[in-house]
């Protein structure tokens, strides 16, 4: 259930060459849709500041021979370096809080506990649909009342508030997953339920594990609006902030620098995260299946 | 084992431990979660700013005022246009590019990477890219536009400026926050759908085509009703990530031009966190939390129920 491949091919029907030539397009259409705007940061991050602001200039590709100025001017004259390790720590601290709390609290829901466990993992899951977007104004209260407003830990304690539940629901799918059988048979061999827990079935939710350190990751560094109100220095700002309120300066854009910026911070981000979309979709669509 | 000679039965102790197992989780969540949504409630019902210290009782003050507001209800009326218009879209296009990616084609490992960068990347980051593919002077749809004679002499379709002002005209600004909605969330409806086409035995397809259905036969009535569960998780899931999203509106137009494309959630961060009215900020926000509840209660049991 949980590691269906959702790009499987079907059986080849498209053998006609008109056919198959449509196929290429429609297909090539909506590549060209999503990955336009990447592909223009691209270009941009390596175009001298002339060729950016010619108007008549071709934007998709050189008119001038290619520079590393951009990034010259991002990485030494702007704090880029500390916005990515603020991203880094914040998001370490929160897939190891992540951890601790989700993991057990998937188990305990999805094996141990009768009826309630499923109720319960729903309630969970519901709390993770509460948006940051309701919570953002009286939960920078709460931050101040804990002496955490302008710190990175203001947002270590708060993303595990959707990572948590989120992760959770995951991880009970993956547990799920794995035959009672197992666990019994350890049992019989003298392990209690604690160190069956521990020593047979965590190895066997090691994929599992691995897509809760890979999400808990990717979504405490996309977050925006938590970062946005709780965090105004800008040497503790993490990457999603910082390149849209640091780089951009009231109406002066230094579009080479900026454009850099997000690509730079964006790929490693969506690479991680493209790796384990399937256990995300397995994850989303449980809660029509179950 | 000599110690498991207790006074609590296996299953006594079971419970326990389950209970000890998930607590931990359930506390964070309920304390963090719950404080805050509670002293939203209580902010809203007060008289309540940043610097102020004492909290005024003014009961629904906060909310009858923004009523009258015509900014407020202009955010309202965006906030549902926005979300609506993106949904349609990502439903249309998700369901027909599932059904592409359902044939093999060449390099799939990098069109998916590609079809899928637009929810992968971080939404903040990816539209400072629209920023500036919609930008007023060196927009490269604009370079794009002029170079097809479409815009930039007089009688041209998109107007006869050198540039169209994507970001600058109100309903050309609304129309581009729908369509980077769209464009962002477009991958994860895709593959959402997917996974139920997937899903889709396929014997109850062939026996289909065998009894003699044509190719839109078996899609409207054998695959797509089976589809309905899938497609409730997108709408669902469309819905709450758009209808609660502050990070387009907010990099792509702030609200503007003239609260144009205002919508609740950048409204309460404009009025809460900036103003300073913390009261009126959560009032606003507070908007959100019916119709947020509305929609996920019915969607997921319609989507639970129909599960044979």
């Amino acid at each position: 259930m949980t590691n269906e491949p959702t790009m499987q091919a079907e059986p080849a029907r498209a053998r006609h060459p008109a056919r198959r030539g449509g196929l290429y397009l429609a297909t090539a259409l909506f590549v060209v849709f999503s990955a336009l705007p990447f592909y223009v940061m691209l270009i941009t991050t390596f175009k001298t500041q002339a060729d950016i602001f010619t108007p008549t200039a071709n934007p998709f590709w050189f008119s001038g021979p290619p520079t590393l100025d951009n990034l010259r001017l991002l990485f030494e004259q702007t704090l880029f370096v500390q916005w990515l390790w603020n991203t880094l720590l914040v998001g370490v601290a929160v897939v190891a809080i992540t951890l601790v709390l989700a993991v057990p609290a998937a188990y305990g829901l999805a094996r141990i506990a009768g009826g309630w466990g499923e109720t319960l993992g729903i309630g969970i899951f519901l709390s993770y649909l509460v948006p940051p977007t309701l919570l953002f104004i009286p939960f920078s209260k709460v931050i101040a009342f804990l002496g955490l407003q302008n710190s990175l830990w203001a947002l270590v304690v708060a993303y595990p508030t959707f990572t948590v539940p989120f992760c959770t629901w995951l991880l009970m799918g993956f547990f799920k997953g794995i035959p009672r059988d197992i666990e019994e048979q350890a049992m019989i061999d003298g392990h209690d339920r604690w160190s069956a827990f521990l020593h047979v079935v965590l190895p066997l939710a090691l994929p599992g594990l691995m897509t809760v350190v890979v999400f808990a990751f990717t979504l405490s560094s996309s977050e925006f609006i938590y970062a946005l109100a709780f965090v105004t220095h800008s040497a503790d700002k993490t990457i999603s902030i910082a390149v849209p309120t640091e780089l951009i300066r009231g109406d002066v854009y230094h579009w080479g620098p900026l454009l850099a910026g997000a690509l730079i911070a964006s790929i490693p981000i969506a690479v991680l995260y493209t790796f384990f979309i399937d256990q995300l979709v397995a994850g989303l669509t449980a809660v029509a299946r179950d | 084992m000599a110690r498991t000679r207790s006074p609590l039965s296996l299953a006594q102790r079971d419970t326990l431990l389950a209970l000890g197992m998930v607590m931990p989780a359930i506390l964070y969540i309920t304390l963090l979660l719950g404080i805050p949504i509670i002293l939203a409630v209580v902010y809203s019902l007060n008289d309540v700013t940043t610097g102020g210290t004492a909290m005024r009782y003014i009961g629904l003050e906060n909310f009858t005022a923004l009523l009258d507001t015509p900014d407020f209800m202009r955010a309202i009326g965006n906030t549902f246009n926005i979300t609506l218009s993106t949904l349609v879209g990502v439903l249309v296009l998700g369901t027909i590019q599932a059904e592409l990616l359902m044939r093999p084609v060449r390099g799939k490992w990098l069109i998916r990477f590609l079809i899928l960068l637009p929810w992968t990347a971080p939404a903040s980051l990816s539209a400072i890219a629209w920023l500036w593919m919609l930008d007023s002077t060196f927009s490269p749809i604009d370079w794009m536009l002029r170079g097809m004679g479409l815009l930039g002499h007089p009688g041209a379709l998109f107007g006869d400026f050198d540039n169209t002002f994507w970001l600058g005209r109100s309903g050309l600004a609304l129309f581009s926050i729908i369509l980077v909605n769209i464009w962002r969330l477009l991958p994860l409806g895709t593959v959402i759908i997917l996974a139920g086409l997937n899903g889709v035995p396929r014997d109850i397809v062939e026996q289909a085509q065998i009894d003699g259905a044509g190719y839109f036969r078996r899609l409207f009535q054998v695959i797509l009703p089976m589809l309905i569960p899938v497609f409730g998780v997108t709408i669902l899931f469309t819905f709450v990530f758009v209808f609660t999203d502050i990070a387009t509106v907010f990099i792509l137009t702030r609200g503007g031009p003239a609260n144009a494309t205002q919508v609740l959630p950048t409204l309460a961060f404009f009025t809460g966190v900036q103003g300073g009215s913390l009261g009126r900020g959560a009032a606003t926000a507070l908007f959100l939390l019916p119709v947020l509840a509305a929609v996920s209660i019915l969607t997921l049991s319609l989507i639970r129920r129909r599960e044979i």
